[in-house]
Parts: structure tokens; sequence; C-alpha cells
């Protein structure tokens, strides 16, 4: 186990600069998920945290120790890919032996080390296995008994549940968890699944254009997002974004009117109010907005309704039972704590 | 007679029988033209056995059954001591080359395939352009470089042109671009050198293509002529194509016993080409050219 820096983290490729100034902080045992959409940096900094990048600037510190230098060997990590990476002309207990190729340890150690993994990943039935003759659940445990074998002081994922079905995805969940509860080593996971990220991290990365946008606890991320790109990327559906204005306390909707709010602005300044579906309520006194519904979207226990609003089309949650009809005029309003106030030049959080 | 006839009941031909019949016709000609080819290809190993099973008098009459068929030109081939040396220079060759074929291009293939440095695609082209130059244009160089190493009529000046190949290593590139990167970085975390990632990981990974590059190399080395013929001198140091074009006097080309030579050393051909045929298809389908 261990604690993880990063530092001024930079990666570039000729001249065009694809991470800039990673800085963070991973305590040890500590379930860290980088999450952000395509071609925003998180694989690459994990890559370049097991090795396989070069770094163009900045340091990785592994337990008080530089690695910028060292071979991925010699960093005491081990990863999951998203393609398992295990070796079809192997079996099962090969394939996790193979992670003990460099070991120290002798024969019966190995062995005990192997069983021992196979009994936690619930695999010792299908040792002798080949890949080809395992699922893609059973395929992706094996890759991470491969990792667990070695015992390392950081575990790698990137994006390992990508390849299963929706409800193996669910249960791989929920056993890479229970995993790190038994386990406790400190684990680094790369999704682009905001629902992966807020299910298993203890802190979530998130991250675009190779910048860090926030990082927080999953509760953190979704009621205080630092901007609106956090408040888009987590949570579905979206939050909705209104333009608004703020004159002193007076925050004046497309349409609607003015609400007195905690925050004060001198001049007057254009911005833009975020607010969750979860958060809109129906006919309240004093409506936020109103429109007509245009689509309804049943869910079961609850029913998602766009109303069409002079400040855009909004998405807002109804009573799975009686919602509004489509063509309905609605009035929608919100609790004053759960607007999320962003300034509409910067799209940082003003509240 | 028609389809028609054949299949009166069915719905489809009695719909549109000139179709149908068109669709036929295009049938056979297909076949007869894989029936020439066919022929074409089995001519020459059916008139090889033939004219091994012949007297010298017999030759060159034309007919495919002998007239009075002998087993004599086997004896005296197998009687004659010198034919077996020359089958144990071409084994030897054969399959030392073939190793070596197998060792040094998967090893170049996986290095251009797997590892990013610069000059890297001018090294690949370097190495494809020398498919584009004829053996009988570097047969003399080979000759001037054997002759200044003390390499003429030995297994080295033999074999030394054929160790790598351009077109093994092109074969074990493209079939290394179908492993994984993934493998190759998990064999790196987990502790592997990349020497031991290339035989652990990579190597088995592609059977086929081995299995296919080596029964190229080892057919390519076991029928060599010209260059073998260049670089011998001694009777000893000949190879079995070598070996048999010698047959016959200054005056006569002697063959029957050419054949019969030609037929017995095209055994351990065919016993390795049956074994790996289904491999030397797959091979020959993914590498997509040359035989």
């Amino acid at each position: 186990m261990a604690n993880l820096a990063l530092r001024n983290l930079t990666k570039a490729y000729g001249k065009t600069e694809v991470l800039h100034g990673i800085n963070l902080d991973i305590q040890d045992g500590e379930f860290i998920v980088f999450v952000g959409p395509s071609g925003c940096g998180k694989s690459t900094t994990l890559r370049m945290i097991a090795g396989l990048e070069e770094i163009t600037s900045g340091q990785i510190i592994i337990d008080e120790r530089v690695v910028n230098n060292l071979e991925p060997k010699e960093r005491d990590i081990a990863m999951v890919f998203q393609n398992y990476a295990i070796y079809p002309h192997m079996s099962v207990k090969k394939n996790i032996a193979f992670g003990l190729r460099s070991s120290r340890l002798s024969k019966p150690e190995k062995e005990a080390r192997i069983s021992e993994v196979a009994e936690i990943l619930n695999m010792t039935s299908l040792l002798e296995r080949k890949p080809s003759q395992l699922s893609g659940g059973q395929r992706q445990r094996v890759a991470i008994g491969r990792a667990m074998v070695r015992d390392p002081a950081v575990f790698l994922f990137d994006e390992p549940l990508s390849n299963l079905d929706a409800q193996l995805r669910t249960q791989m969940r929920l056993e890479i968890k229970k995993l790190h509860h038994r386990v406790g080593n400190t684990i680094v996971f790369v999704t682009h699944d905001q629902v992966e990220a807020m299910t298993m991290a203890d802190r979530i990365v998130i991250m675009k254009d190779g910048h860090i946008q926030q990082i927080g606890t999953p509760a953190d991320v979704y009621h205080r997002p630092a901007n609106t790109f956090v408040a888009q990327f987590i949570g579905a559906p979206s939050m909705n974004m209104l333009p608004a204005t703020l004159n002193g306390h007076q925050l004046q909707l497309a349409s609607a009117k003015p609400i007195e709010i905690g925050l004060n602005a001198d001049t007057r300044r254009e911005v833009i109010v975020g607010v969750r579906p979860d958060d809109l309520i129906l006919s309240s006194g004093e409506p936020l907005v109103a429109g007509k519904v245009t689509v309804r979207e049943p869910l079961g226990p609850e029913t998602l309704i766009y109303v069409e609003t002079p400040g855009g089309e909004i998405i807002a949650k109804a009573d799975g039972r009686t919602p509004p009809e489509v063509g309905e005029h609605v009035e929608l309003g919100a609790d004053l704590e759960n607007l999320h106030i962003f300034d509409a030049k910067t799209g940082v959080v003003m509240s | 007679m028609t389809v028609l006839d054949i299949h009166p009941t069915t719905s489809a031909v009695l719909a549109d029988p000139p179709v149908r019949r068109q669709r036929n016709m295009g049938q056979f000609l297909r076949w007869l033209l894989l029936f020439a080819g066919g022929i074409a290809m089995v001519m020459p190993i059916v008139y090889m056995i033939s004219t091994s099973l012949k007297w010298p008098h017999e030759v060159y009459n034309i007919n495919l059954v002998p007239d009075e068929p002998t087993l004599e030109n086997y004896l005296y081939v197998l009687e004659d001591g010198r034919f077996y040396g020359w089958f144990w220079n071409s084994l030897l060759i054969a399959t030392l080359t073939t190793v070596s074929n197998l060792f040094f291009d998967s090893l170049v293939g996986y290095t251009l395939c797997k590892f990013r440095f610069p000059g890297r695609q001018l090294v690949f082209i370097a190495i494809l352009s020398t498919l584009m130059i004829p053996t009988e244009m570097l047969v003399i160089p080979w000759y001037l470089m054997s002759q200044s190493f003390g390499w003429l009529d030995s297994y080295w000046g033999i074999m030394f042109p054929g160790m790598m190949t351009a077109f093994g290593t092109f074969l074990m590139k493209q079939f290394f671009e179908s492993v994984p990167d993934d493998f190759i970085e998990a064999a790196r975390i987990d502790g592997l050198n990349e020497f031991q990632i290339w035989w652990t990981v990579a190597m088995p990974l592609v059977k086929p293509a081995l299995a296919a590059l080596a029964i190229f190399v080892f057919l390519g080395n076991w029928t060599a002529f010209l260059w073998p013929l260049v670089v011998t001198n001694s009777v000893e140091m000949y190879t079995i194509p070598v070996g048999l074009s010698g047959f016959g006097d200054e005056v006569d080309v002697a063959w029957e016993l050419i054949m019969t030579g030609a037929a017995i050393s095209t055994i351990p051909t065919l016993v390795v080409f049956l074994i790996f045929q289904r491999f030397i298809i797959r091979g020959v389908v993914m590498a997509g050219l040359k035989g």
C-alpha cells in the first residue's frame, strides 16, 4: 500500500501538449477514479503512472520515491487493461502466475498466493481452463487476479468494465468495490462512465482537455460542482442550465419574476443558473420556470418530462404515477439552496 | 439434359428457367477452368512418377503408363551412395535455414511492429525493397562475398544468403500487428524484459505464421538450385537438385534417374506440407502475396 502524488505532470506529443500540469495527492488505500470524456487525458495520466508513457515534465511519486525514470516493473504497480490482456495460450492458473514471474517467492509460496487469489475471486474451479472457455466477467476476474497476486503498492485500472454488458458491469463494479474493502490497496481507476465513478470512488478526479476540473468525493462533485462542465458531466440526466442575470441580490431568469438570493453582484452580470432535474418541483408557489411539456420518458417510479421554456428546453422529474400530459403547461420551482449559480463567461461556480 | 428435366418440381426453376440455366452454365465453366488448372498442376508430378518407372529407351515416349514398368531406377538411385549425402545436405541446410528464419525474421518483424524508434519506417521500406531484387542479380556478389570469407563449397556458403529473408520479416511483422499492445504492456508491467516478452508472450500468439513461414522457407531451400550450384564445387557438398542435375553424361541426360531422385526427394516436402497445410493456407491468405 502506498501514497501516490503527481506534481505538475505534463505530457506533450511533439509540440502538442495534452496534459497541462496535473497535481494530485492520493492517500494510502484510497480509491480514486479519473473520469472525463474521450481525449481528456485520463488514460494518458494512468499510463504515465504505470510507466508505459514517458513523462514530459513533472514528477510521479510513489511512497516518497520519485519513479519518473523507473521501469514499469520497478514501480510496484499492477494494471488491469480494458481488453483484459490475459494470454490466450495460457491457462487461468498460468495467467495468474505470470504476475509472479519476476518475484522472489519460493514455489510453494507462489502456489499459496495463487490459491488465495483464486479463492478471493471465486475462480478456484476455473484454474485449469483456457481464457477462450471463460465468459467476459470471468476473464476480467482473471485479469484482476493477475494484478492482485503481486500485492502491488498501487492498482491501476484502465476502463476495465467497458467491454462488459450492463448487468455484468454493475456486478463487477460491486465486486471491485468489495475487493478494495478487503485488500485495502490504493486504486486508481479510469472510466468515462460517471455512474461508475460515482458508485466506486472515495474521491473523483474530473478531467477535461488535459486539465483537472475538480477533485472531490462523489457527494462533493454532485452537490457542489466547481464549474458548468462538472455540473453537466456528473448526474444523469444532466443538470439544466438556464441563462439569467444577477443584479445585486436580484436573480432574473427569462420571463419569470426576479428572485432574491444570497449572492450579491455589484454590477449587473450574466450568469447561468444550474438546477438538477431532481430538484425541480412541479406546481410550486413561486415558479422558477414555466412551459409546455414536449416529451415524457416514463422510468417506472418517476417520469422524465421535457419542458419547453423561454430559456430553452429543460428536464424535470415528475411522479411516475401521475405525470403531466404532453402539451400541458407546467410551472416548476426549486429550493434556492439547490440552485447553482455559475459565471456565464468563465463557467466557474459563484455560489 | 437440362436442369428442368432433373428437377421438374422445383418452383424456382419453373418460375425462371433461363436464369437458372445461365447460372448452371457459369458454374460449369468455373468447374471446367478449375479442373483444367488442377490437371495442369498434377501433370508434372504424374509425369515425374511415370518417367521414374520407365526404361531409358522409353523416356522420350509421351505415354503416361510405361510399356514395361520398372523399379530399376529407384534401386539404382538408392544404391548410388551419393544420393544419401545430397539428401542429408538438403535436409540439414533446409532445416537450419528454417530455424534461422523463424528466429531472426520474427525478431526483426516484432521489433519493426512493436517498437517506435526514429527511422523505423525507413528500415522497413529498405528491407521490403530487397524483395524487388532478383536472385540472379545477387548471385555474383554473394559468390564474391563467399570467396572472401572462405565459404565456397561449404554449408555456411550455401546457407548464408537465406538465413534471414525480407519476405519472412514482412510476414511476421504483419502477423505481430494482430497481437494487442495491451499484452505486451501487461507483460512489461509484470516484470519481463523485452526479449522475454517476445519469446513468451508474442511468439506463441503467432504460431500459425511461424508454421507457414517454416513451410515457405523449408520448401524454398529444399528446391533451391541456382545458388547451391554456383557455390558448391565438390559432389559431396551438392544438394539434391544440384546432384540430380548431374545424372547422365556429356551427351545424354538420364531423365529417368533425375525423375526418380526428384520423386524420392518430394516425399519429405509432401509430409511437411500435409502436416502444416492448414497453417500454410492461413499464412498465404493473411500475407496476401508470394507463394
